[in-house]
């Protein structure tokens, strides 16, 4: 064979290999496209208040918009086979990982001496709602870069939902998977609407209108407009970025926080759950909802339990004081929002731990909060009580239920291997920062916040503190670790098994 | 009257031999050709082999002259298709379905005329539920059978060495209890109703009927036995449809475990079900009932559709040390040995689901039937229309009436209020609802004729 020959087979074979992967391609680029109008919000900012920076928005705008364009277009004719629901893994995580690249750009072209590594922690954190952030001095940054985090954190809300309640569940993977099986008595017709499309914009205008809800609410409470829609796109989507270093704490004001901690207690419940109950115009879809009474119960208690203990161990000498501490610290660690008005890390260990473990499961699946969810830690307490139910009657049958369902035994299977997943996430990853010099309680308390897209830890990346002291593959690591957990863990970790990428 | 049965299961079975013995024109109607030659055998009856549900079929078995049309075969379709065919095409007056979705019951618009064209619709397993569900209330008795909604009730109870009653002679229970109002119906000892007078001694053993308000059955029975304390753990043998409603119905009060064979209905129970705890296995098999401790169960209730696994279930259990057992016995030669010996009651589905359909069989105006002892007594509640010239019964007293010997009148249901008939005095009003108690079933023309007006009223 000729050189010209196979240096044109070769070609020939990777195109063809490259092909394969141009449906994904051609979504990826089409997400990008979509993506990049949000680069106008802050450069519209930008310019009306003049803090300098619009150039990086610009610029950012462009460097999407074209790429975007260009693959889409590259990838158009050649487009052969629909996109499979094995395509779904790939593209689901190829979205958050390329995505957050492009979001750098603004970050790298607005704050001087950013590394790559931190621009890229941050966008991550944003986009995946988590709110663990690599800045410091957040006052003295352009008002438009503030914005722009937070909108990383309402838009990668806005995909989350969808991701979660109608992407995943088709893919097999996530909490809402049994969204389908929760939905009792006359809301038992499987799908909110028969077309996912229809869903997720019923989802969308909802999420549009308790933001828009939120910012006032904001407003009316005494911030600024600018700060209450930054902040309301961080409370909607539990991200927990703040404009201030000293989060909701800078402003002081306990109607503020009362605003905030209803729009987190909101954003924690299913997003499908808000839109049946606006559809059918009734709360019964809440009192329906297997998750949002158990959300609801773990908040209450949890604020009577801590501001109880922060009193006995003298930490507040007032209930009153506690209980505002204690209850804003619980929904914002609670739902994963990670705001903070006081260094809960400097109260007795008994509060922040019991905050760290509320964060692994309260969040509702199909909302913006992250960890296990609330209905698989159900479904694990209740197969746990089945188990034992077991012990006592060897015949008896005792189907796990929730509610009036029946949960089939492949799906509790499905809930035990994510429970081992979760834990083996958070056993490698933390002995990983340990393995890099790391102390036990900041490796360990920063794995778990970012597996559950939380933010703020303990220890050195506690509330008072920032990521910035980890080093380059300590930022890495965490940055991985909270797109893990944003995936909940299989989407991604599917891809590493060989029988994913055989034909 | 000429009347047509569609299906000869067990309830089509029983109503046409109660409605042969009295003196009906019977057709029966089934696919099973065998079992219509079984009850052709057994009745003066005619046989139709072939689907009830075919406009052709009830043409052939006489649907045009057909006074009352019983749909009582296993499927609801077939039940309300022939129920709405007979009304169609036939015209038969009368048309009653067995329905076992509940969701009938909740829309009455489908059986209207305009729709399925059902005029009384009745469940057995409903019935069969209700009926162990009293008894589960009311631990000591033998048989409840409401009257007027609910305000009083027959109640079966027998006599134990030990009630304050027993060796005492009728009269004295009026002392005994002197503010409650409380009648003793009749009193049978060794299968045999006693001629009652107010001197019959009362005897360890006896099965006594009587009525009272439903809020003084308790203390009535005190008085015949001792009590027991109040049933809270329940085993239900058999997961079918009795099994099922039952555990439903009660599960919420007591604690209740059921027994399933086949492992899908296992299944199925435990999704339909609560708080009931489903057991797969054989509710015969020794271990297993030891292991779910049959000893400490207030009340073990077998209602498999097996007459023999029920009767053995039940007397295993018992032997065990289950306090009461109680057993489905659809066969009337099972239920006449099992009853009052090892098994303490022995239900027939059929005869508790009879009172409700002879109900619509009597002249008169009858508003409720008792099928009572496996069918052999029976207690009606009838309306007196008229007045003294144009009825023989309104307007006069009790022991006025020209009633047939073992026919009592036990209760007035008067403007809504029940009054026990211990005396006999009362005068009987108009629109009065009296309740009888009817030791043969024979007498009950001679009652109808009896509460029959005169053309006159008219």
């Amino acid at each position: 064979m000729s050189r010209p020959a196979r240096d044109h087979a070769i070609v020939a074979t990777l195109a063809a290999a490259l092909m394969r992967f141009f449906p994904v391609l051609h979504v990826l680029s089409a997400a990008l496209i979509l993506f990049s109008p949000a680069f106008l919000v802050p450069l519209a900012i930008s310019l009306s208040i003049g803090d300098g920076v619009h150039g990086a928005f610009l610029h950012g705008f462009v460097v999407a918009l074209v790429t975007g364009v260009f693959f889409f277009f590259v990838t158009r004719g050649t487009r052969r086979r629909e996109l499979q629901p094995r395509d779904g893994f790939l593209l689901v995580s190829l979205v958050w990982t390329v995505v957050p690249l492009f979001a750098t750009l603004p970050l790298l072209g607005a704050i001087p001496g950013l590394s790559f590594t931190d621009a890229y922690f941050e966008s991550i954190s944003g986009l995946t709602a988590s709110g663990a952030t690599v800045l410091t001095g957040l006052d003295a940054l352009p008002a438009s870069v503030n914005l722009w985090r937070s909108l990383m954190v309402w838009v990668g809300g806005m995909g989350i939902i969808v991701l979660a309640v109608a992407i995943l569940p088709l893919l097999g993977v996530g909490g809402s998977q049994l969204f389908k099986a929760e939905m009792p008595g006359c809301m038992k017709d499987s799908k909110i609407t028969p077309r996912i499309a229809d869903t997720a914009k019923g989802l969308w205008l909802v999420y549009f209108a308790i933001t828009g809800t939120c910012a006032l609410a904001y407003r009316l409470a005494g911030m600024s407009w600018l700060d209450a829609f930054m902040h309301a796109g961080t409370t909607v989507g539990l991200g927990g970025f703040s404009s201030h270093d000293a989060s909701i704490g800078h402003f002081d004001s306990p109607a503020i926080e009362a605003v905030a901690m209803a729009f987190m207690t909101v954003a924690s419940l299913n997003f499908a759950t808000h839109l049946l109950a606006i559809r059918r115009r009734t709360t019964r879809a809440y009192v329906a909802d297997a998750e949002a009474r158990r959300v609801v119960i773990w908040l209450s208690l949890s604020t009577i339990l801590i501001a109880t203990h922060l009193v006995a161990t003298g930490t507040y000498d007032s209930f009153g004081t506690a209980l505002r501490h204690a209850g804003f610290s619980v929904v914002s660690i609670a739902t994963t929002t990670g705001y903070a008005t006081v260094d809960y890390s400097s109260w007795p260990a008994f509060a922040p731990i019991w905050l760290l473990f509320l964060s692994c499961f309260v969040s509702s699946s199909g909302s913006t909060g992250g960890g296990i969810k609330m209905i698989r830690m159900t479904l694990l307490f209740k197969q746990a009580l089945r188990e034992m139910t077991r012990i006592i009657h060897p015949r008896a049958v005792a189907p796990v239920k929730l509610g009036d369902q029946v949960i089939e035994n492949n799906v509790i299977f499905a809930v035990l291997a994510f429970m081992l997943m979760w834990g083996g996430t958070i056993i490698v990853m933390s002995m990983i920062l340990l393995a890099s010099g790391l102390d036990v309680v900041t490796s360990v308390s920063a794995v778990i916040a970012c597996v559950n897209n939380m933010g703020p830890a303990l220890g050195a990346v506690g509330p008072s503190g920032t990521y910035q002291p980890l080093s380059d593959l300590q930022t890495w690591v965490c940055s991985i670790t909270m797109l893990l957990g944003r995936l909940e863990l299989f989407t991604v970790l599917v891809l590493f098994t060989p029988a994913f990428w055989r034909k | 009257m000429k009347i047509l049965i569609l299906g000869a299961g067990q309830v089509g079975a029983s109503v046409a031999e109660s409605l042969v013995s009295e003196k009906n024109d019977v057709t029966v109607v089934d696919t099973d050709a065998e079992r219509l030659k079984d009850l052709q055998n057994q009745f003066d009856l005619r046989t139709v082999a072939g689907n009830a549900a075919q406009p052709e079929l009830l043409a052939e078995a006489g649907a045009a002259d057909t006074d009352m049309l019983f749909a009582v075969t296993a499927s609801d379709e077939t039940n309300l298709v022939a129920c709405k065919v007979g009304k169609t095409a036939f015209n038969i007056p009368t048309r009653i379905a067995r329905l076992r979705s509940a969701w009938f019951q909740n829309h009455p618009e489908l059986l209207a005329d305009d729709c399925f064209a059902v005029s009384h619709a009745i469940c057995p397993e409903q019935i069969v539920t209700e009926y162990i569900e009293k008894l589960i209330e009311f631990p000591e008795a033998l048989q409840v059978a409401e009257f007027a909604g609910g305000k009083i009730d027959l109640v079966a109870v027998r006599a134990v060495e030990g009630g304050p009653m027993v060796s005492h002679p009728v009269a004295d229970l009026v002392d005994l209890l002197p503010r409650i109002d409380v009648k003793i119906a009749a009193i049978y000892r060794n299968d045999r109703p006693l001629d009652l007078t107010p001197q019959t001694l009362v005897q360890a053993g006896d099965e006594v009927f009587f009525v009272a308000a439903s809020a003084n059955i308790r203390e009535v029975m005190a008085e015949m036995r001792q009590m027991d304390r109040p049933v809270r753990r329940v085993i239900i043998a058999g997961g079918g449809n009795i099994g099922l409603r039952l555990a439903r119905a009660i599960e919420s009060r007591l604690n209740v475990k059921v027994i399933e064979r086949a492992k899908r209905r296992c299944e199925f129970l435990a999704g339909q079900l609560g708080s009931t705890l489903v057991l797969n296995g054989d509710a015969s098999n020794e271990d297993l009932l030891s292991d779910e401790s049959v000893d400490e169960t207030d009340l073990f209730v077998s209602v498999t559709n097996d007459d023999e696994n029920n009767i053995m279930s039940a007397l295993l259990a018992k032997r065990m040390g289950a306090r009461r057992v109680i057993a489905l016995v659809n066969r009337r030669a099972y239920g006449d040995l099992m009853q009052g010996g090892q098994i303490d009651i022995a239900i027939s589905p059929a005869h508790a689901t009879l009172g409700s359909l002879l109900e619509y069989v009597r002249r008169g105006d009858v508003a409720a039937v008792h099928s009572l002892r496996r069918g052999r007594a029976e207690a009606i509640e009838l309306v007196a229309h008229g007045d003294r010239k144009s009825s023989r019964v309104v307007g006069r007293a009790i022991r006025e009436l020209d009633l047939p010997p073992g026919a009592t009148v036990v209760g007035i249901i008067r403007r809504g209020e029940a009054i026990v008939a211990q005396r006999d005095d009362h005068v009987i009003e108009t629109d009065d609802h009296l309740v009888l108690f009817l030791t043969q079933r024979r007498m009950i023309p001679k009652i109808e004729k009896l509460f029959e007006v005169s053309v006159g009223f008219f």
